[in-house]
């Protein structure tokens, strides 16, 4: 039976396809822009619009730094194709805070010191906003789960957990 | 990645014509294992077929009381969805065992099914490796087999389907929908995904321009005895070693039906009817959950670093009928067995 | 007068890492920014015989593949390639320098595009032919070639005659797998063309005056004509600390395009740069019936590449923690066809001190004795390799606080005695050690009539804290509110300050701080001795401090002048000063950290999976600079602890002389769900012997000893002794 998808196989190189025109929302803003079909969320927020926020820690699905919330839903933007994202809503960590003050969970990590190096922290943030929103995690069992698609190798857990349950307020 | 064409797929007959017309191009619905692959230059399609736009997204009842799943309901949702943590929570299990949150809410019912294996050596095009490159020579044989198989290889590869939602669908006797360009068929779960025999390349038995549209639950939902283990080397995030779903309809002590599947053994979801046959008219007690594991795991065969499998299984399988039975399934969130 | 220094005041730096305002290497941007990609080596060991970039070249925007064949000019010689802290002997690494193969993943080619998507999908075209040869990979198959190499530690006595006349005995050997750092940020460099040939590197290192001496060494640039920036960096425990090859061929890829450069490793490719090194120890204690030890064996084999030596102190730890009549160690190492391996947190000591508290567990177990027992009677108050009394050692306070608070007394001493339902409980304990280090370092602080000070200085945040810290101790040093202060960090042309690692940071910046504003305080006092009828008019240097904004004498305190007409006297508007802090020698004296960890695991009886439950580590270092970033500091070596002990190791196809889990999802590391609770102890430790703030630093001691206290409770709860790291549930099901 035929491989799908194994096709090409030559070393010479196959023309690039055209730019294709999308549009997102970013953090409230409308933003239009060029993108190549193999450019990824992350690529085209990092390089295409600037926003370093959201980070690439492995950019295979492996880590959660890249996490962003596209339409509410926390996915990692590394393995998401711009294209199929035309006309979605997405939020970064440079979205999280409004003009006059941090997001609470921001707050919360700077409270909790939830972080050491910050490479893994924009992540971690949409990451816990994403978890709060679905509203599945209420025992601090529930959120170590939920968030161990959040690798941190400054190892903060502990601190991140306790930083989450004060921005949920079940946390003196 | 190499370069590739992107286009929408409006409908699914849509999606037949377009697969149908360029045998280099590939469907894509939550992307997570293929954009994956293609990073690796493992996947190189000429074109992906953008299907996430489909109305395959619903969760409906069926007339038989079974349950129909849309293609590309992501995973999150099913497992999170009223009908099925009432009714299938077995499988709510399964999905919220694998991957991360952010994964499941980006991976689609139809994509966990056709996800591909992570042997280290297909994920490598430095190595050869038969599934990649037909005829090339199997590197995990003799070199690193830890997560590899101990059912159902073959000389040509011995890789693992990693799904830990298939092992739910397995054990709960789901049927595949699929459309192709001469219609729509329904295959039972057992024969969709194959064995590696001779042509390792192939996963399952799903034509090249077809697309999965549904998944169907039949009635039977084993809400009340059911478990679902996964055995893994950290304790999230972190595909199976081995995982077991079972699931038991008790009558007064006795086992009047049972399913037993396990992931990470072999090349698909592996189900063992006879193991299951012997479970019934049984008492629900450690000899029978015992001979059971016997049965299924008769003609395992390990290899240099995966032969603790075999064990590992098998107490795993007495481990996860025995949570069944009493009602007491495993926890996802409590990492504690019980 | 202290005020912040000691408390647990939040990173100043916090704001911005939550809001994602920290930029880190791979962030800066450039006009006409270009970028780059790697082509590795598939190899361990040959020679390229044929490279074909033709076809990368004809992709659309690709501006220029570079090869050893092409590229620009490069150092020709290996003292020119020695970075600050290179390994003493050998040849270091020239990435693209010549057509051999040392390593499989070795950079061989550079692939300069538009933009990074189209620069990798070229690279996937690069074709080489190699010629192969054979290779080693295995340190296990190497074993009987390792070579001694000298070590500080000084053997005593005849330990094998005294180990086989002793009444209790125990010898085993214990192995640690490979490990790679894996931070969470890419390893990634952006060179910004200035013109006219001058260079601005931002770049993923722990030392920015490093790379610059480096770059401009490999690169024969003048010191003006390059410089690096760095002020975050996103993780780097050790891998830092030597300039990584991705900082070479971005500068490469900017001189060959006279344009500026991106290049970001993959997470793959980041298996090709240093390693903690596999190592084989073997232990041998030989003990009387009351616990004494008369003989310690320590024998260390680790990993080096085949053409530089890098080795750390494995062998040289148990001198310090524990007095034997007798005492031999021997630290080997062994060539592979790997790259160099690296410093990777608390190098040596993790591996070697795994291996004897480990040993010390299995001496406790065949004399009857607690574990905490045995290392009290065998607790040295004096440094063995040199006879020398430490500044400080508040161990035995670790051992007590942290027996406490984990409620050691409770335990019973028989394996698999413990019980929770289904899981077995074990409590396992294991001391740690590690050195106190400082270096000589500069800062320089610009003092603002506002009352608003910055402080600037080449050191490296890697995430320990030190922007916080050093806002501390200069808010204290200036008596000044902390939001008055700016610390400014990472960049080769700020005041000179070492790579950030070995802990030492903490007590450099700090004494160095000091030492800056006590020339700034000496300015002030003349500013204000020239008021008229100043009230200070007679003090002396040593009696006048800065608090609250002016200069205050510490005999009267209402003897006070305001920072602010101090200046207005002498009509200026901002003081600078620079010192470099250096600390006097003392030959007199050890200095070290030390902690006492204790671990309490779960593992189900039948399938071996394991929790680590709980975790106190009690840990004497000296002075606490700020209690919140030093507690992080602790609770993150604790989690690479467990990790060490379960989950960690880099995987070999000796076959292939390749690495089959270079990412970071086969790659375990702890996630969340592996963590519980973590307590972290200060043992009080006063300490003016060891510098005048008597600080010590913390980035290292806190992994020390985990993984022993780990796989000693695995043994405590399932009677089986796995020596092989990591703990993985097939050994304990074995
Ligand atoms: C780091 C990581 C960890 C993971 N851990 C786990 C785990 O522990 N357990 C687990 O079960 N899974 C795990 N996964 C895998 C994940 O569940 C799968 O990648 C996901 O389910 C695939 O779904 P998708 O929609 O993203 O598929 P895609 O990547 O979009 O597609 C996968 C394949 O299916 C084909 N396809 C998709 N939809 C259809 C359709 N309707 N009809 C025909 N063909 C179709 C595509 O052409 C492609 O070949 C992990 C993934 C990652 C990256
Ligand atoms: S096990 Fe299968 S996938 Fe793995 S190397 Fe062998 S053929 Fe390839
Ligand atoms: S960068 Fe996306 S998960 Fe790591
Ligand atoms: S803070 Fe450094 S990786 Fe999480």
């Amino acid at each position: 039976m035929a491989q799908r998808g194994a096709a090409q196989r030559s070393n010479d190189p196959v023309p690039l396809p055209g730019k294709i025109p999308i549009s997102l929302v970013v953090n409230g803003v409308e933003t239009a822009l060029k993108v190549a079909p193999w450019t990824t969320l992350l690529d085209a927020l990092r390089d295409n619009l600037e926003l370093t926020g959201t980070k690439k820690g492995c950019d295979h699905g492996q880590c959660g730094a890249c996490t962003v919330l596209v339409d509410g839903r926390r996915v990692n933007s590394c393995l998401t194709l711009a294209v199929m994202k035309d006309g979605a809503r997405v939020t970064t960590v440079e979205g999280l805070a409004t003009k006059d003050a941090l997001h609470p969970l921001q707050q919360a990590f700077i409270d909790h010191d939830a972080f050491q190096c910050g490479y893994c922290t924009p992540g971690q943030l949409c990451s816990a906003a994403g978890l709060i929103a679905e509203g599945n995690a209420k025992t601090p069992d529930q959120i170590r789960e939920l968030m161990s698609g959040n690798l941190c190798r400054c190892g903060a857990y502990p601190n991140i957990v306790a930083a989450i349950q004060q921005a949920m307020g079940t946390n003196s | 990645m190499i370069p590739f064409h992107y286009a929408r797929a409006n409908d699914v007959a849509d999606a037949v014509r377009m697969i149908s017309a360029d045998p280099a191009a590939k469907f894509i619905a939550g992307g997570t294992n293929l954009v994956d692959l293609m990073k690796e230059n493992v996947e190189r399609p000429s074109r992906l077929i953008d299907i996430s736009r489909l109305p395959l997204d619903t969760i409906e009842p069926t007339a038989d009381g079974g349950l129909r799943i849309g293609a590309l309901v992501p995973n999150s949702d099913l497992a999170y969805h009223p009908l099925v943590e009432q009714r299938y929570p077995l499988l709510a299990s399964a999905i919220l065992a694998g991957a991360s949150a952010q994964l499941r809410n980006m991976a689609s019912t139809g994509g966990n099914l056709l996800q591909r294996t992570r042997c280290a050596y297909f994920y490598d095009t430095v190595t050869p490796c038969n599934k990649r490159e037909p005829g090339s020579g199997c590197s995990a044989i003799g070199g690193i087999n830890r997560i590899h198989a101990i059912l159902g290889t073959s000389e040509n590869c011995i890789a693992t389907h990693p799904s830990d939602m298939c092992v739910a669908l397995a054990a709960l006797d789901a049927r595949v929908r699929v459309t192709g360009p001469a219609g729509e068929r329904a295959m039972a779960f057992d024969d969709f995904h194959r064995l590696p025999g001779d042509t390792p390349q192939t996963d399952t038995n799903l034509l090249p321009d077809e697309i999965v549209t549904a998944i169907e639950l039949p009635a039977l939902g084993f809400a009340d005895n059911y478990s679902y283990l996964k055995i893994r080397d950290r304790l999230s995030y972190a595909f199976a070693l081995v995982s077991i779903a079972a699931a038991l309809e008790l009558e007064g002590g006795a086992i009047k039906q049972a399913r037993l599947a396990l992931g990470g053994v072999a090349h698909k979801p592996w189900r063992n009817t006879a193991a299951e046959a012997a479970l019934r008219g049984q008492r629900a007690d450690q000899a029978s959950f015992s001979r059971a594991a016997d049965i299924l795991l008769r003609d395992a065969k390990g290899y240099e670093h995966n032969a603790f499998k075999i064990e590992l299984a098998r107490r795993g399988i007495i481990r996860t009928l025995t949570q069944a039975a009493q009602a007491t399934p495993q926890s996802q969130y409590d990492k504690k067995i019980r | 007068m202290t005020s912040y220094i000691g408390t647990a005041t939040s990173r100043v730096d916090g704001r911005a890492k939550v809001t994602g305002e920290a930029r880190y290497a791979g962030e800066f941007k450039a006009i006409r920014l270009a970028h780059a990609a790697v082509v590795e080596s598939a190899i361990p060991k040959g020679r390229i015989s044929r490279i074909d970039t033709g076809a990368a070249r004809r992709v659309a925007g690709v501006l220029d593949v570079l090869t050893h064949e092409n590229r620009p000019r490069m150092a020709d010689t290996d003292k020119a390639w020695k970075d600050d802290v290179a390994p003493e002997d050998g040849s270091p690494f020239r990435p693209l320098y010549d057509d051999r193969i040392m390593f499989s993943g070795q950079p061989i080619a550079l692939v300069l595009g538009e933009d990074w998507e189209t620069a990798r999908y070229a690279a996937s075209l690069v074709d080489i032919q190699y010629d192969k040869q054979d290779f080693v990979t295995d340190l296990r198959q190497q074993h009987d070639q390792a070579f001694v190499v000298e070590k500080p530690d000084k053997p005593h006595g005849d330990a094998d005659k005294a180990f086989a006349a002793a009444s209790v005995r125990h010898e085993a050997e214990y192995y640690i797998p490979t490990e790679h750092h894996n931070p969470m940020e890419l390893f990634a460099s952006t060179v910004v063309w200035d013109g006219g040939g001058k260079l601005t590197v931002y770049d993923k290192t722990q030392g920015v005056q490093n790379v610059q001496r480096y770059l401009c060494s490999v690169f024969d640039k003048a010191p003006d004509d390059l410089r690096v920036i760095s002020p975050y960096v996103g993780g780097a425990f050790g891998a830092g600390l030597r300039p990584q090859y991705q900082v070479v061929l971005a500068t490469l890829g900017a001189l060959a395009l006279r344009r500026s450069v991106r290049l970001v490793l993959t997470r793959q490719q980041m298996y090709g740069l240093g390693y903690r090194p596999a190592t084989i120890e073997r232990l041998a204690l030989g003990a009387s019936a009351n616990g004494t030890l008369d003989a310690l064996t320590h024998e260390a084999i680790a990993v080096t590449s085949q053409f530089e030596e890098f080795s750390r102190n494995d062998t040289g730890w148990a001198a310090l923690l524990y007095k034997s009549t007798n005492a031999n160690y021997v630290h080997k190492l062994a060539r592979l066809d790997l790259p160099t391996s690296s410093d990777m947190r608390a190098p040596g000591a993790a591996t070697g001190v795994y291996a004897l508290e480990c040993a010390m567990d299995e001496l406790a177990i065949a004399l009857k004795l607690d574990p905490v027992e045995l290392r009290l009677r065998c607790y040295s108050d004096r440094d063995q390799n040199e006879d020398l009394p430490y500044t400080s050692k508040a161990l035995r306070e670790c051992y007590r606080q942290g027996a406490e608070a984990f409620g050691w007394k409770a335990r019973k001493a028989e394996p698999r005695s413990m019980r929770d339902g289904s899981d077995l409980v074990g409590w396992g304990m294991a001391t740690g050690v590690w050195e106190a280090l400082q270096m000589p370092m500069a800062v320089r602080i610009v003092l603002g009539a506002n009352g608003h000070a910055e402080v600037f200085c080449a050191a490296s945040d890697i995430g320990t804290g030190t922007y916080t810290i050093m806002a501390q101790v200069a808010a204290d040093a200036l008596g000044l509110p902390i939001d008055n202060i700016t610390i400014r960090l990472g960049d080769s042309t700020l005041p000179q300050a070492p790579v950030e690692g070995g802990s030492w940071m903490a007590a450099s910046t700090a004494h160095a701080i000091a030492a800056t504003a006590e020339e700034i305080r000496g300015e002030l006092l003349a500013l204000a001795k020239r008021i008229k009828d100043s009230p200070l008019a007679d003090a002396r240097p040593e009696d006048v401090a800065l608090a609250d904004g002016r200069l205050v004498s510490k005999l009267d305190a209402s003897r006070a002048i305001s920072i602010a007409d101090a200046m207005r006297s002498g009509a200026i508007e901002r003081i600078e000063k620079e010192k470099t802090n250096t600390f006097a020698e003392d030959k007199k004296h050890a200095r070290n950290t030390h902690s006492a960890v204790f671990a309490e695991v779960k593992v189900d009886e039948q399938l071996g999976v394991i929790r680590v439950t709980r975790v106190v580590s009690a840990v004497a270092a000296g002075r606490i600079l700020n209690a919140k970033t030093a507690h992080s500091q602790i609770m993150g070596s604790v989690v690479w602890g467990i990790g060490m002990a379960l989950h960690e190791e880099t995987v070999f196809d000796h076959r292939f002389g390749r690495i089959m889990n270079a990412n970071i999802a086969e790659y375990h590391v702890p996630v969340n769900a592996d963590v519980h609770d973590i307590k972290v102890i200060f043992v009080d430790e006063p300490d003016d012997l060891v510098n005048p703030m008597g600080i010590k630093g913390l980035g290292e001691i806190g992994i020390v000893g985990v993984a022993a206290a780990i796989a000693n409770a695995v043994y405590h709860a399932t009677g089986k002794r796995i020596r092989d790291l990591p703990i993985t549930l097939d050994k304990v099901m074995r």
